[in-house]
């Protein structure tokens, strides 16, 4: 009945690539293959070692971080100086952009000083988004994390490590434990999984840390470990705020961890060999307990480092692709002129 | 198209060149550069019976048009098996044609350590279209530069002429 | 001056109207419709509208007009303009202006405004409790002698239920009108948009609909206690719908509205994070929207409203969550409320009485009529007309709406307010 046309995804360009990373929602699967293949040649295969490439020289990228993050600034920025751009870090209070007039005048500001690609955290669902809205067509936006939204770098980083240790991802039973509502690091693992076809997604808490409309991601709530853990392949904790006992949301962290804290009797109701993943940076004795935190199955130290060639991944297929679209625009401008020229000199 | 060459008489003469190489010993190393330059090196390091695994190297990351064409399709990791320092590293390509190629590799041989030497061996190469300073060392055949070429492989490996007047749009 | 309006379809629901008729204006009242010239009248001016509408002009219950305050945009003179653009001819103005409307020279100085921008009629409504604080009364008589029609509290809330009775017993003994928007801030928890299906995916702070429908539990019992003249506005949600219809089947004398952009949007319009479509109450499910639909279709809601909120463009240059709510709506009301009708919800005559008649009658003004006697606001509407909505074009100072590009069919073509035109579509 809206006459409104369904709007354009905003990451695609004119060819469908990828143009800006802001949330894997709108993507198809073969945008996540292609970040995942291009993340594995970025890895020495004996060394494990991430090496340095020429690709973005000359190239300035701007990580503008208005929530502070000390973690992924700095993968941010390895990554970026591996791919040998420019790179400036910016820390920015938003009380310092409280007027919308402000926050744009900020981006136009950096846009001037040639920027190529901004790299933004923000504490509003949404932010990149809007910024991608508004910056100039030849500058480039990955989300780093927005408010409760997503942090599709860390999802896809998370991807990459799964598909590493376990295989195709296909097939896999995940589940995911802890503070789901509040995190836009497992809504950004649930649309991955989902798109790439895991055979289960779990989420595991109380009801107070679901989203009201769980459906909505296509996942399995489980309020219990027991039930939620078994027969899974790999067991993804996330990171609990201490802010939810303010709002009365857990009674304590005692309680919770009595409850969802990731032991290594608990461990054992998943698959032998499972795999137990946490963003970082991890609460022991709160959501994970440190014999499994540094334990045989835990794979955290390897998300890090898997991390940097994710994010050198998307950046270099972002700037790839924009050189293609040039590339293949000159051919049609250049097409045009001849033909015109043929024409008129018939 | 011109009849397809066969490439083993090619592969003879340079595994011939090869062992007359001052710097050649059974324990070389040996890179092939994706995806031609891998073929000819798998066939030279299986008749020179070499002992030190074969390397892959592919340098698109390195390669200097990025800015224009961007990535290209299919960028796999290069595999270097062995630790590259001192090492007299023989760096096999198809084609030397512009020499930009053989650039970038060097570029990306640089970021693993620093060979002894570096022994260029391509299988044909096309003279006067070089945009670099950079010349074979071993060679099996030579061209004149609007004599395109294409290598089909890896088994059988093929050769066949382009006529420079189908490529010449 | 003396106008004649000659074979125009009228449409006038408070008269059982619906006619190919002629409309004669004497000194700004209506002073006849009929096919027969009246005696003694003389047309100064006639205006043929053969193939057109004619209905009441509009009211509109709750329109910010920018003054006094710089909260929002525009000033009564612009919101006027684009009010009279949109077929509204009289507005009603909630307190939430800076001064807050709780004295009666605030209410007062709105008035005078409105007189001096002769172009609509302008209705304050007074703050119920001082500064719309929630903690002491207003002073409402004064405030209903300064003129203003109702009393609410615009978008705060009366967290102290004590207050809120009290309140409401005390409008209640002064015999005045209380309008009451429901939400529990508790509840609402900063919340931007509603606990379902894309908040979910979006990861938006949400707002569950039960903010609302516990509010509006409390206020009918306060109500029914007090015995008040009360009226609900903005419903958004289908259990406050189901909430309003028990009371009054219980024989409660409420009333009720709803905002004209929960007609036709749901929270799917917010998936990519425009921040036009970011609304207070927020924009909720299908099946709220189908509610609310079937309460206007079924008479439980008894108006439509706007919910003008104009906004300057730094207001909406903000991600989501940090954009101020709001739409800039009187330029949308009349083509939305009769998109109503050509959707099947509701035949053309229901469709106006939600908008001119019924308004009227809750907040018992003389206006929504023409009947005979009646000022002369009116709106001549070409249905053969088809445009488009162009956010640029708009006349009020809030460019902020979700409708942008939508296509309408049925132009406003001309208004008179008290029997001068106010506006025309291609100014002559």
């Amino acid at each position: 009945m809206s006459p409104r046309l369904s709007s354009p995804n905003l990451q695609l360009n004119e060819q469908g690539k990828l143009k800006h990373f802001l949330s894997l929602e709108g993507l198809k699967p073969h945008h996540l293959t292609e970040i995942l293949d291009t993340a594995e040649s970025f890895i020495n295969p004996q060394t494990n070692e991430i090496r340095k490439v020429p690709l973005l020289r000359g190239k300035t990228i701007m990580n503008l971080f208005f929530e502070p993050s000390t973690r992924t600034l700095t993968t941010f920025e390895i990554a970026e100086k591996r791919l040998s751009a420019d790179v400036l870090n910016l820390n920015i209070s938003t009380s310092a952009t409280k007027k919308g007039e402000s926050l744009l005048d900020t981006l136009w500001n950096l846009e001037s000083m040639q920027a190529d690609m901004f790299v933004i955290r923000h504490a509003e669902s949404g932010a990149a988004h809007f910024f991608a809205r508004h910056v100039a067509p030849h500058v480039h936006v990955m989300n780093a994390g927005d408010g409760q939204h997503a942090h599709p770098t860390q999802a896809m980083l998370d991807m990459f490590t799964i598909r590493k240790l376990k295989g195709d991802i296909f097939d896999l039973k995940v589940a995911i434990v802890g503070d789901i509502l509040h995190s836009r690091v497992a809504r950004s693992q649930i649309q991955a999984l989902s798109m790439l076809e895991a055979r289960e997604i779990r989420v595991i808490g109380p009801k107070t840390l679901i989203p009201p409309f769980p459906e909505a991601l296509g996942v399995h709530v489980y309020h219990d470990m027991k039930s939620g853990l078994e027969d899974v392949d790999v067991v993804i904790m996330l990171r609990l705020q201490s802010e939810r006992m303010k709002g009365a949301l857990l009674p304590s962290e005692k309680e919770y961890f009595n409850l969802y804290g990731l032991t290594e009797q608990r461990l054992a109701f998943a698959k032998p060999g499972a795999i137990v993943m946490h963003p970082g940076p991890i609460n022991r004795g709160v959501e994970i307990d440190s014999a499994v935190a540094d334990g045989a199955q835990s794979v955290i130290l390897q998300q890090v480092t898997y991390g940097i060639a994710v994010r050198m991944a998307v950046m270099a297929i972002i700037m790839s692709n924009a050189a293609q679209l040039a590339q293949s625009q000159n051919e049609t401008a250049l097409a045009d002129t001849l033909e015109k020229a043929e024409r008129e000199a018939q | 198209m011109t009849p397809i060459q066969d490439v083993n008489p090619l592969l003879d003469q340079l595994c011939n060149q090869i062992q007359q190489h001052p710097r050649f010993t059974s324990d070389i190393k040996m890179l092939g550069i994706r995806t031609g330059g891998e073929w000819i090196a798998q066939a030279l390091h299986q008749r020179l019976g070499l002992s030190a695994p074969l390397g892959i190297l592919d340098s698109s990351f390195y390669r200097d048009d990025f800015a224009h064409n961007g990535l290209p399709a299919e960028v796999q990791p290069s595999q270097i098996p062995w630790d590259l320092d001192s090492q007299n590293v023989f760096l096999v390509d198809d084609v030397l044609y512009t020499g930009r190629t053989t650039r970038a590799a060097m570029n990306e041989l640089f970021d693993y350590g620093r060979p002894a030497s570096i022994i260029l061996v391509t299988l044909v190469d096309r003279k006067g279209c070089r945009e670099l300073p950079i010349q074979p060392d071993i060679c099996a055949m030579t061209l004149e530069c609007n004599q395109a070429i294409k290598l089909h492989g890896p088994d059988p490996l093929t050769l066949s002429l382009i006529d420079p007047a189908e490529t010449d749009l | 001056m003396n106008i004649l309006i000659e074979q125009a379809r009228i449409i006038d629901p408070s008269q059982q109207l619906d006619k190919v008729s002629n409309l004669y204006i004497s000194r700004g009242h209506v002073m006849a419709i009929s096919d027969q010239t009246p005696e003694g009248f003389i047309a100064d001016q006639v205006i043929n509208a053969k193939g057109k509408w004619l209905i009441p002009g509009l009211v509109d219950m709750r329109a910010r007009l920018g003054e006094p305050g710089k909260k929002f945009a525009g000033s009564i003179a612009s919101e006027t303009k684009a009010a009279v653009a949109g077929g509204i001819t009289s507005l009603c103005c909630p307190p939430d202006t800076d001064p807050v409307t709780d004295t009666q020279a605030v209410a007062e100085l709105i008035q005078r405004r409105g007189r001096q921008a002769a172009t609509a009629f302008v209705l304050p409504t007074g703050a119920l409790t001082k500064g719309l604080e929630g903690k002491l009364l207003s002073n409402m008589h004064s405030l209903k002698q300064g003129g203003c029609v109702a009393l609410s509290q615009a978008n705060q809330p009366v967290e102290n239920p004590l207050v809120m009775k009290n309140a409401l017993d005390y409008a209640s003994s002064q015999d005045l009108l209380v309008i009451l928007r429901c939400e529990d801030q508790e509840l609402k928890n900063n919340g931007v948009a509603h606990a379902g299906m894309v908040s979910t995916r979006l990861g938006l702070p949400n707002i569950p609909t039960s903010a609302e429908t516990i509010a509006l539990a409390r206020d009918l019992i306060l109500v029914e206690e007090s015995g008040v003249r009360a009226h609900f506005s903005q419903l958004s949600c289908a259990r406050s719908v189901e909430m309003i219809a028990q009371a009054k089947q219980r024989g409660l004398p409420i009333t009720c509205d709803v905002a004209i952009h929960q007609l036709h949007l749901t929270e799917m319009d917010v998936m990519d994070f425009d921040p036009f479509t970011h609304v207070s109450p927020p924009l909720r499910s299908q099946a709220d929207r189908d509610a609310l639909r079937m309460g206007v279709k079924t008479g439980i809601i008894d108006a439509i409203v706007s919910d003008h909120t104009p906004l300057g463009r730094d207001d909406k240059a903000l991600p989501f969550g940090e954009s101020t709510p709001g739409i800039s709506g009187l330029e949308t009301l009349l083509a939305l409320t009769l998109r109503l009708v050509e959707d099947g919800l509701i035949d053309l005559s229901q469709a106006i009485k939600l908008v001119s008649q019924q308004p009227a009658d809750i907040l018992g003004i003389h206006a929504g009529s023409l009947a005979v006697g009646y000022s002369a606001d009116c709106v001549l509407i070409d249905p053969e007309s088809y445009w488009t909505l162009d956010r640029k074009q708009m006349l009020s100072g809030g460019k902020n709406t979700p409708f942008n590009g939508w296509e309408f069919n049925a132009q406003v073509e001309m208004t008179l307010f008290q029997g001068r035109p106010v506006y025309r579509v291609n100014p002559v």
